[in-house]
């Protein structure tokens, strides 16, 4: 019988031990993880994982009930297509950082879409304080045009008062 | 001139420590040619280090000269008995490895080094290296004290609250 692919979502309260609660669970009914993304957001733990196993949808969600109510945790749960090592690699990274302000993300992203930029990996964060909060990203992406073409896209962005580098990421393989 | 099998992770050989070269002879340079072979057969190497073909003793080769935008670099080094001297600075950059295939991370490297080495004849050789380069020779010389570049890979995240910026609001 082959493999169905998921991609889990689960969100809630963070505390310890989430992660080792919700893997020990999946191991005992024979899952397996594939790529997954876990990190603290505003308090609250987030997972997206791809999970792999022989189960059906509602037959996956019966399971990881019992673990996922003791965690006060919501799931989410979707059948996908999906195929491991397939990574692309990022040739360009935009880091952006200004004061926080409605609308920073979509100027940004808007600009690369337009651009040609794919969007592999978006990080993005409010540092700063209370009173002067300061919004940082990270972005690293695939484009087939020139770093010079995205730095002429994100420019209305600089004169805006938005600070903006862009780099080529040269992957040094060895 | 052969390629090489390259040992990938999870292969401990690649964990272990190599021996300073002592001896500069004709086998040491065929067995030179035959790394270089096998590097170039590599997809997109730059570098390579003697161990990840199971030859656990200190010889790497780095060439810088090829990348999409020329960078800082002396051209194809063959570097036997690497040692770095003296680092300075730091920034992160991407690698990726023939031993760990389809994967790469974020790496903290200094971006200034001072490099003594010998070249296959036993000659010295001296180097002050920067940026890419600089990497290069620090992620092969891991592979000579058995370390590899997924001990070292660091989350952006980490860098978003470190990240020095070089030159402001232009191009980094």
């Amino acid at each position: 019988m082959s493999n169905n692919w998921y991609m889990l979502t689960l969100i809630g309260e963070d505390k310890p031990g989430i992660v080792a609660s919700v893997s020990k669970a999946l191991f005992e009914h024979g899952l397996n993880l594939g790529e997954t993304s876990m990190l603290r957001l505003g308090g609250n733990f987030t997972i997206m994982m791809m999970v792999s196993g022989v189960h059906g949808e509602a037959d996956l969600r019966d399971r990881l009930k019992p673990v996922i109510e003791a965690l006060g945790m919501c799931l989410h749960v979707d059948p996908i297509q999906a195929h491991l090592h397939e990574h692309l690699l990022p040739n360009i990274q935009v880091t952006v950082s200004g004061a926080d302000r409605a609308g920073i993300v979509a100027q940004v992203t808007a600009a690369l879409a337009a651009a040609g930029f794919n969007i592999l990996d978006l990080e993005s964060d409010v540092a700063g304080t209370q009173q002067k909060p300061v919004y940082i990203m990270q972005i690293a992406g695939v484009a087939e045009v020139p770093v010079e073409a995205i730095e002429r896209a994100l420019e209305p962005l600089r004169l805006d008062g938005v600070d903006v580098n862009v780099n080529a990421v040269e992957t040094y393989i060895g | 001139m052969a390629i090489l099998d390259i040992l990938t992770l999870p292969d401990q050989a690649l964990k272990q420590e190599s021996a300073p070269v002592t001896e500069f002879d004709d086998e040491l340079r065929a067995f030179i040619g035959d790394l270089e072979e096998t590097r170039r057969n590599g997809p997109a190497a730059v570098g390579i280090a003697a161990p990840q073909v199971g030859y656990f003793r200190r010889v790497v080769i780095v060439d810088c000269s090829t990348t999409r935008k020329p960078v800082p670099n002396h051209g194809r080094l063959v570097l036997v008995n690497p040692e770095i001297t003296h680092w300075e600075g730091y920034e992160m950059g991407r690698e990726g490895c023939l031993s760990v295939p389809d994967y790469t991370g974020n790496v903290i490297r200094a971006t200034h080094i001072h490099l003594l080495a010998q070249d296959p004849y036993g000659h010295d050789l001296e180097f002050d290296m920067e940026g890419y380069e600089a990497r290069a020779v620090q992620h092969e010389i891991d592979h000579l004290d058995g370390m590899l570049f997924v001990d070292r890979v660091v989350s952006r995240r980490t860098d978003l609250f470190q990240r020095k910026v070089y030159q402001k609001g232009g191009k980094g």
